[in-house]
């Protein structure tokens, strides 16, 4: 009778959450397994053809290439710069101000940020007034300005990530700075009084305390930049060779309704992440027994 | 008490059953138009027909939606269609035709009074199979050097007739300093389109306009000479530096709106800038103090050889039917009528296809030489890149523009856009 109860009251909490979930997460996600095997009206079976597309397809290739880019770069500064950031600033008198200044980009849609930074890359033909500001202060130090968005494979590439860097500094930071003012003071005094240099205090004393914290940021930052669309969509859309995969989803979905090669290119983009969920899963598990 | 209560109801689903399944029921007296139409346009078609419901006595319900492929296959499938639907163009009437879809207009129009009235591109363009299956009733033409008249007298330039006229007039200005072309390409998720307009005006002036509906339908493949040679002629302008103000990185960065404002700087930054007739309403946004006509105004792009002379490159309004009824042949008639479309064009500032349309219902002078441009040319052809699949016409192609532009090897280009078409079309692979 009690084991029935309790049964019941299982039920009442997991019950709604799990139809939830399998609603609106197990089932798309498990149709969207489907229909990548399908053609692009989701009628005639193809087998793996659309995943040979996203495997092989020129385009594809390339923007495999620029998410690794954007995950190699956006990931390492994000972090490190946030962790820089967060231990300098505590340093500092005017610490509230410096951080709400580099959290404040945070705030602005990835969208707004994108048409921001498209300003300030513009580019106009040497000659003319130059309207956006990196290109007004090349040109007014003597040099000829720069097609920020057009040269590619490193300017451009680097030109958007920088952006992405911008906007998620500053949740790195705040994150971190968090953790890092839960650290004992005591512990990093009696490591300095022992003699121990900045270096040698950072390595063996904060950074053990933080290591949790920064695998968190890092992991998220990780899924974030994989995911990346809203910034390459608004400032190029793809062109000239800046392409990512989450984009090329969207163009085959929306814009040549292909939904078997955009299902099949979310399989793929899916299982990327699906590593980086299980390491964090992992890890909080391996937390909560410790 | 109860037994009111289901009475009361049973009325009102009764009722509303009736109410809701009016509009779908084709009855005598209304005939229901399908169109995607909207806003300033919708008001122009109300206007239109408001003459003829009160001629005739029969009621124009209009339909209006963005979605028009899927909800006219929804209703087709349903065996309820509109009676009368504005096509997209030639591409989307000749689909339906194939289903047998759509009624021959040649048994509804007598075709002598069509052929008189109207001119042969138009009849040309809605014929298919043997039989005419829409009413081509207005035009937009997009095949249009803008310039600065001002410019050309203080330079002392002419006006060009032909390609060569136009090479030369191109050197004269590197002589004076100022870029012949201005080229802006980019536009936001749309960027190149600019390009694939410059193209397809190219193909019209250096083939034949089969072959031009060859390559619409993937019947030869993009790495055909024809095809290549269009590109190289337009690499010859957007490429080369000293052809078009900027370069190749300001024809990439520059948007489509803005790049004519290189013409109305002092002194002018660039000579020519070819463009549709919609370019005027950025021209007079980005400098209100400009006249049109005065102070900007186009020419025909002159003609590549001269055995295709100057073909125009556009849009056409087109309406076909799906109903066989009085009502519907009727409005159809309507709208073949130069007083039906002189409502439309006035409104709109389109181009008429009646041959008697009177010039004063265009709003202006520019207006009125686009008219008697679209007149003379022999062939009208749609914007192909509009006429192709999405994933080619406003994907692969817009695409294969900027990777041209940008430097990339122009044969790895088209393999990539023909490789992409491949698949695209339900056809498969080109034949030729």
């Amino acid at each position: 009778m009690q084991e029935r109860t309790k049964k019941k009251w299982v039920a009442l909490f997991v019950g709604p959450a799990s139809l939830v979930v399998g609603l609106m997460l197990l089932y798309p996600s498990i149709q969207t397994f489907i229909l990548s095997f399908f053609g692009p009206d989701s009628e005639q079976f193809v087998g793996i053809q659309n995943y040979i597309y996203a495997f092989t397809n020129e385009t594809m290739l390339i923007s495999f290439r620029n998410n690794l880019m954007w995950l190699i770069f956006m990931t390492s500064f994000t972090v490190g710069l946030g962790l820089l950031f967060a231990i300098l600033s505590d340093r500092v008198k005017y610490e509230k101000i410096a951080k709400s200044i580099i959290f404040m980009p945070m705030a602005i849609s990835f969208v707004g940020a994108g048409v921001v930074w498209k300003f300030v890359y513009t580019y106009r033909p040497p000659g003319s007034e130059q309207i956006g500001l990196l290109n007004q202060i090349l040109t007014s130090l003597g040099m000829d300005p720069i097609g920020w968005m057009i040269q590619g494979p490193w300017i451009n590439n680097l030109a958007l990530i920088f952006v992405g860097i911008w906007m998620w500094t500053g949740f790195c930071m705040v994150i971190l700075s968090a953790s890092y003012k839960g650290i004992p003071k005591d512990q990093i005094e009696a490591a300095k009084v022992d003699g121990a240099t900045e270096w040698q205090v950072f390595r063996f004393v904060i950074f053990p305390y933080m290591k949790s914290t920064i695998a968190v940021v890092a992991t998220t930052m990780v899924v974030n930049v994989l995911k990346i669309f809203d910034i390459v969509y608004v400032m190029t859309n793809g062109n000239f060779r800046t392409e990512v995969i989450a984009n090329r989803m969207y163009k085959e979905m929306f814009q040549y309704r292909n939904f078997g090669r955009a299902s099949a290119i979310a399989v793929v983009l899916f299982i990327l992440i699906v590593p980086v969920i299980i390491a964090n899963i992992k890890r909080m598990r391996g937390e909560q027994n410790e | 008490m109860k037994g009111k209560i289901s009475t009361g109801l049973t009325l009102v689903l009764l009722a509303s059953l009736l109410l809701f399944s009016l509009p779908a029921a084709a009855q005598d007296g209304t005939v229901t138009v399908m169109g995607v139409w909207g806003g300033g346009e919708l008001d122009a078609f109300n206007k239109m027909v408001e003459p003829f419901e009160q001629a005739s006595g029969i009621e124009v319900q209009y339909e209006g939606t963005r979605d028009l492929p899927t909800l006219l296959t929804t209703r087709l499938e349903a065996g309820n269609p509109p009676d009368i639907v504005a096509v997209s163009g030639p591409g989307m009437m000749m689909d339906l035709a194939d289903d047998g879809d759509l009624i021959n207009l040649e048994n509804v129009y007598n075709m002598n009074y069509i052929r008189e009235d109207f001119d042969e591109k138009w009849v040309d363009l809605a014929t298919y199979n043997d039989g005419m299956y829409a009413l081509a009733f207005a035009a937009d033409v997009k095949s249009l050097v803008w310039y600065n008249p001002n410019v050309f007298e203080e330079y002392g330039y002419e006006v060009p007739e032909t390609w060569e006229e136009m090479d030369q007039l191109a050197q004269q200005m590197q002589e004076d300093g100022i870029s012949p072309w201005a080229i802006g390409l980019e536009s936001g998720a749309a960027s190149g389109w600019p390009g694939t307009d410059w193209i397809e005006d190219i193909m019209l002036r250096t083939t034949d306009p089969e072959t031009y509906d060859q390559w619409v339908a993937h019947d030869i493949p993009w790495t055909d000479e024809r095809i290549k040679n269009a590109f190289e002629i337009f690499g010859e302008y957007a490429k080369n530096p000293d052809m078009v103000y900027g370069g190749p990185t300001a024809v990439l960065s520059t948007n489509f709106g803005d790049a004519p404002n290189a013409l109305f700087t002092d002194p002018p930054r660039a000579g020519l800038h070819r463009q549709a007739s919609f370019i005027t309403s950025f021209i007079k946004d980005n400098n209100p103090e400009l006249e049109a006509g005065e102070d900007f105004d186009f020419f025909p792009l002159p003609a590549i050889d001269e055995e295709y002379g100057k073909p125009a490159l556009g849009a056409a309004d087109m309406l076909s039917m799906l109903n066989d009824n009085q009502e519907a042949r009727q409005f159809m008639k309507y709208m073949a009528t130069p007083g039906a479309q002189s409502i439309w064009l006035s409104e709109l500032g389109k181009l008429g296809t009646h041959n008697r349309i009177n010039p004063n219902v265009y709003p202006d002078n520019i207006t009125r030489k686009m008219a008697a441009f679209l007149n003379e040319a022999e062939t009208f052809r749609f914007d192909a890149s509009d006429s192709m699949p999405a994933s080619i016409g406003s994907g692969a192609f817009w695409q294969g523009i900027l990777d041209y532009v940008s430097g990339q090897n122009l044969d790895g280009v088209l393999e990539k856009i023909e490789e992409n078409a491949d698949d695209a079309y339900s056809s498969g692979e080109a034949t030729n």
